[in-house]
This record gives structure tokens, C-alpha cells and sequence, in this order.
């Protein structure tokens, strides 16, 4: 039986060329789209998201971490004896900055200031530079993927203008990207509060991580309960909160999610036609074979058995290529990330494709006219 | 003995006003050792016969009888069973699986019924060398002639050990010694193997082979000879549009 279906699967190579194309485009365009659709999640997210925070304190209302309003520092003198606090840091996330470039026009930047000596919610992917500093004044990191085309940055030492004061690039991170496509700027709280103008007992943020071990609910309730006109939300809260507000509540995440939605359908179609094809071709065989006395079953092996070593052999070359292109993309604007959650659900999703689509071409060769074998 | 025995069948495809009756009450017997001819025109109904003999079409009312066991009536998953135990087929177009050498095509009759590895491999030799092709077991369809083609299919026919066999135009598209070879060998089968088979054909020439001619027209059986009885000239009156080769004398 696995000698007729993988043998009927090689012997025609021009078929099977055309069988593997079909599914190994289908594998490549829903890995690209729903890769893209990651790295924006991935950009509008990350910023909480690789924070190392487990709860975030922000005033209320807050849409996304980019457009927080200042409150008190004393929310933080508050909560600093709560015994589930292992450490409590102001944090700071602000879209509304601007540095000026050699030509005189501005651009804007996402400006994160973090407590340096804490770990939470400052920069990562630090290929040039050390955080030691970035604790000095003025000093700043910024990500290299913007920052020569957008803001003329090419070295460490070099002098800008943040929000008309001087800052001095200390050092750079790689493949930061934020969902408004600004560069991603570092410096430490001080100096964030300082660019932004922002009053000395005033924070964007607080940032906490919880002792190891502690309940984040309880812990998240006993910290709401000494404050007031703030939220607290957890990390994975806020990721939620920041992914639907610039992925939903943007045209271009939506515009993003129909394109994964779409590539997903397409390529569905795709391969369901493509098997369905490459069975309908052996319909004559399938007849003959029921004429000889295959059960149903045997020829639902034979026909899964095919539409199996079909997708893995695609599934194989189609991830290959797209992880080609999706490490390509990293050295780019456009993130498409493709990692191993979704090499894993492309992998189901092929498998169940190719399967679902036999299913189809299985129920043309289990009815089959039986006069048909007769026909010369 | 009877292989096969067919009382009143009747097969209508449709209803109302555009039903086709292709059966109209058909009664035939197919005994053991016995090589049967079914003759007809185009549409007359021997391949929705054969079919149902077969257990791959299911009869609109009658009975037929396969060695003993009724199989009108019976549901779609018990007959591969039936066929697999009882029934051998050869086709006009051969139908075999062009991605299996041979000898890998006798073998998937006998891996449906549950002979595989080393033992389906001798067995499918042994069937080979019996139809006079021992020397082709790794050769692919495409490179046998036509007369080869079809010996495949009948070691393939054999390879379950079937007391029937139901042949449709199994020579209609060789030339004269193929047929005559293929022949032979389903003579020898009918008569020193004690198999009953039946072979649907248009082509004259080897109605010498046959012990019984059995003509069907517009659903019905019409006539019933013994070849004894028949004068053959009587039954030239069969169509023979569709006879691939040219009749030898």
C-alpha cells in the first residue's frame, strides 16, 4: 500500500514538480503573512513585552504605553513595602519626542528612559555600547535600523539635539522596531525626564517585579488598593491592551490581519486544489484497485498516505525558503518573523490542509462509477 | 457446479420519465470450468451486468448469486470482501498502475489479501513466469506491449486465487497472437483450474475458445448457445464498431 501511494507520487515527476509547487507557494505565502502580521505585533508590543516587568502601573485610561500621562513619584514611595515587591522602578515610554537631523527638520522618536541599575524595561539587543553608559548624562542608545537613513546617527560620540538639549549616542541596539516606524532611542530615567521636560517627582510608569513565586493577582489588587487615578496591569495585560490598540485599532494592523487572513484562505485553496488534482489524476487506479477488492479504507491510506509525504516534502522546502526571508527581513525595515511557534502551527496547518483536501478527493474515488474501470 | 447464478435482475438508472432500464430481467447460470462469452451491442447492458456480477454496482431488484452467496441487497462495505474472495477482473485498457514494475503490480492484489513482503514477492514471480513473463518482473507498463500488458493483469487477476473471473474485451486491443495468446491461457484456466469466467467481447475470432455464447440485447438476454449448438455466422450479427484489429479468416 505505502509502495503504490509513494511510488504513484514519484513516478510522475512533472506532477509531482507541480503538486510541490502549488503547496510549497502556499506554505511561503502564509508563513510571509502571518510573519509580517508577528512583527507587528512584535513592534507594538515588545517595549512591554521584554520589559522583565511583571506589572506595570499606569495612569488611567492608558491606550498604549506610548501616550501614558504623567502622575506622582510618590505612588511608588506607596507600594514600596508591599511584601510581593521585589523591586519597584519608574519607567518612562514617550512618543513625544523629537530629534533634529543634520538638515534641520525633526523626526520623531519613541524615547524609553529605565532605572539602569534595575533591569526592567530598558534596552536589549545592544550590539555597541555598555549600559555603564548610558548612565552618563545625556547619554542616549539608539537602534541602528533607523538611525543613519532617519537620523543621520552612524557612530558612538556623536552629538544630536533631543527635544533641544544636546545628547551624546552612547551606544547602539539592533532591530528595535516600533509600530509608528520611529527609531527607538534608550537613555536612563533621568535623562528621559529631563528631554521630555518632565517635573523631577513625576513618572510616565512604574515597573515592578514581583517576588519569585508570588500571586500577580493578589499582588496586582493589593498594590490597586493603595492607590488611586492609576491602573495595574500585568505584563501580558498590557501587551493585550497595546496589540489591539495599534494592531484592531490601526487601519494598517487591520489591514495586516486580513492580508494573514487572506493568505491563510488562499492558501488553503491552494493546496486543496492542488491535491485534490493530484488524486482526481489517479481516479482510475483508485477504481481499479476498489474493483479488486480495496476497501474504503485502504484507499483512504493510500490517497492520506500521498497527501501526507506531499506536505512534509513541501512543508520542508516552503519553511526553508521562508525562514531565507525571514532573516532577510530582519536586516530590513519590515520585520517578518517566523519563529518556531509558527513553523510549528504551519507544520499542523499544512499536514491538515493536505489531509483535509484528500478528504475531498478521497470522496470522488470511494464514488466512483464502477463502469468507469470497464472503459478502455 | 454454479459460480454464478442470476435470476430476473434488474438495473434502472434514474426514474420518472428518464430513467434508463439498462437490465430488464436477466437469467443466466455460470458454471464452474466454464468459459463464457457475453456478447452485445454498445448500451445493451453486459458491462451493467458484469458490474453487478462483480459487486461493484448495485442491482434494482432480482438476485444474483456469487458460489452460494446472494449479494443483491447487501451493503457497499461487505462486498470488497466478495470480491476480493471470489472475483479475478481483466480490463480492455489493463488498468495497471503504471508508478509499479510487474511484479509490484501482481503484488497489490495479493497485499489486499494480506500476503506482503518476501512471500508476495515469489508468489508474484511464480504468477509472472506462469503467464509467460518471467523475464520482465522489474519492467515498467509502459515498457510492455500490449499482449504482455494484459498477461500482467491477468497474473494480477489470478494473484487472489479467485474462482471467477470476469474478463471485459480482454483481447479487443491486441493483435491476433496476443489474443490468441490470452486465450489460451483463460482456457486453461476455465478448464484445468475449474474457475468460471466470463468474458464480454465483440471480437469474433476467438469465439472458437468459448464453451457458451451468450448475446445480450437492450437489457435482456436474447440468446443462450452452448458452442456446439452455435453456427458463428449467427452471431456476426453483433456490432462489431468496436473491435480494435482487423478479423482474421
Amino acid at each position: 500500500m505505502a509502495s503504490l501511494a509513494i511510488k504513484n507520487l514519484f513516478h510522475e515527476k512533472v506532477r509531482l514538480v507541480v503538486t510541490l509547487t502549488g503547496i510549497v507557494f502556499s506554505v511561503i505565502l502564509t508563513a510571509v503573512q502571518l510573519g509580517i502580521f508577528q512583527g507587528f505585533i512584535a513592534a507594538s508590543t515588545d517595549i512591554v513585552g521584554k520589559s522583565n516587568a511583571d506589572l506595570w502601573i499606569v495612569s488611567q485610561n492608558v491606550t498604549h504605553v506610548e501616550q501614558g500621562v504623567e502622575f506622582s513619584e510618590s505612588n511608588l514611595y506607596k507600594i514600596v513595602e508591599i511584601k510581593g515587591i521585589e523591586r519597584a522602578e519608574k519607567q518612562i515610554v514617550s512618543l513625544g519626542a523629537q530629534m533634529k537631523k543634520s538638515d534641520g527638520s525633526d523626526e520623531g522618536i519613541t524615547l524609553v528612559g529605565s532605572d539602569l541599575d534595575g533591569g526592567m524595561g530598558g534596552a536589549w539587543n545592544i550590539v555597541e555600547g555598555s549600559l555603564e553608559d548610558l548612565k552618563k548624562p545625556d547619554a542616549i542608545f539608539v537602534d541602528k535600523l533607523y538611525a543613519e537613513s532617519k537620523l543621520g546617527i552612524t557612530k558612538i560620540g556623536q552629538v544630536v539635539e533631543l527635544n533641544k538639549r544636546r545628547a551624546r549616542v552612547a551606544g547602539f541596539t539592533k532591530g528595535i522596531r516600533i509600530f509608528t516606524s520611529q527609531p527607538a532611542v534608550f537613555t536612563s530615567f533621568k535623562n528621559a525626564q529631563s528631554f521630555l521636560n518632565m517635573r523631577e517627582d513625576e513618572t510616565l510608569y512604574i515597573v515592578i517585579k514581583a517576588v519569585e513565586g508570588k500571586n500577580l493577582d493578589e499582588l496586582k489588587s493589593e498594590i490597586a488598593a493603595k492607590l488611586e487615578n492609576v491602573e495595574v496591569l500585568t505584563r501580558s495585560e498590557l501587551v493585550y491592551r497595546q496589540g489591539i490598540y495599534w494592531v484592531i485599532g490601526t487601519g494598517a494592523g487591520i489591514t495586516v490581519l486580513v492580508a494573514a487572513a487572506l493568505a491563510i484562505i488562499v492558501g488553503i485553496v491552494i493546496v486543496a486544489q492542488t491535491i485534490y488534482s493530484a488524486t482526481v489524476d489517479h481516479i482510475r487506479e483508485y477504481g481499479t484497485l476498489k474493483a479488486m477488492g480495496a476497501t474504503n479504507f485502504y484507499l483512504y491510506r493510500i490517497i492520506i498516505t500521498q497527501a501526507i509525504v506531499s506536505g512534509l516534502i513541501a512543508f520542508v522546502i516552503g519553511i526553508s525558503v521562508s525562514l531565507v526571508i525571514s532573516r532577510i527581513s530582519l536586516e530590513g525595515t519590515l520585520a517578518i518573523i517566523v519563529n518556531w511557534q509558527l513553523v510549528l502551527a504551519l507544520f499542523v496547518l499544512t499536514i491538515l490542509m493536505c489531509c483535509g483536501s484528500s478528504v475531498v478527493a478521497i470522496r470522488k474515488a470511494t464514488t466512483i462509477d464502477p463502469a468507469m474501470v470497464f472503459k478502455g | 457446479m454454479k459460480a454464478i447464478e442470476v435470476v430476473n435482475l434488474v438495473k434502472t438508472y434514474g426514474a420518472g420519465e428518464t430513467a434508463v432500464h439498462a437490465l430488464k430481467g436477466v437469467d443466466l447460470d455460470v458454471f464452474e470450468s466454464e468459459l463464457l462469452l457475453l456478447l452485445g451491442a454498445s448500451g445493451s447492458g453486459k458491462t451493467t451486468l458484469i458490474s453487478i456480477v462483480g459487486g461493484i454496482l448495485s442491482a434494482t431488484s432480482g438476485n444474483c448469486v456469487i458460489r452460494g452467496r446472494e449479494i443483491v441487497g447487501l451493503p457497499q462495505s461487505k462486498l470488497p470482501k466478495i470480491r476480493l474472495e471470489n472475483i479475478g477482473f481483466i480490463f480492455q485498457g489493463f488498468n495497471l498502475f503504471p508508478a509499479l514494475t510487474t511484479q509490484e503490480n501482481v503484488e497489490i492484489a495479493l497485499d489486499l489479501k494480506g500476503v506482503r513482503g518476501g512471500k508476495a514477492k515469489k508468489r508474484a514471480a511464480e504468477l509472472l513466469e506462469r503467464v509467460g513473463l518471467k523475464e520482465k518482473l522489474k519492467t515498467f507498463p509502459a515498457d510492455l506491449s500490449g499482449g504482455q500488458k494484459q498477461r500482467v493483469a491477468i497474473a494480477r487477476a489470478l494473484a487472489g486465487e479467485p474462482p471467477i473471473i470476469l474478463a471485459d474485451e480482454p483481447t479487443a486491443a491486441l493483435d491476433s497472437e496476443s489474443g490468441r495468446l490470452i486465450m489460451d491461457l483463460l482456457q486453461e484456466l476455465a478448464h484445468e483450474q475449474n474457475r468460471a469466467i466470463v468474458v464480454v467481447t465483440h471480437d469474433n475470432r476467438i469465439f472458437d475458445y468459448a464453451d457458451r455464447i451468450v448475446k445480450i440485447e437492450d437489457g435482456r438476454i436474447s440468446k443462450d448457445e452452448s458452442n456446439e449448438q452455435t453456427d458463428a455466422a449467427t452471431w456476426m450479427a453483433v456490432p462489431s464498431a468496436s473491435v480494435n484489429i482487423p478479423q482474421t479468416a
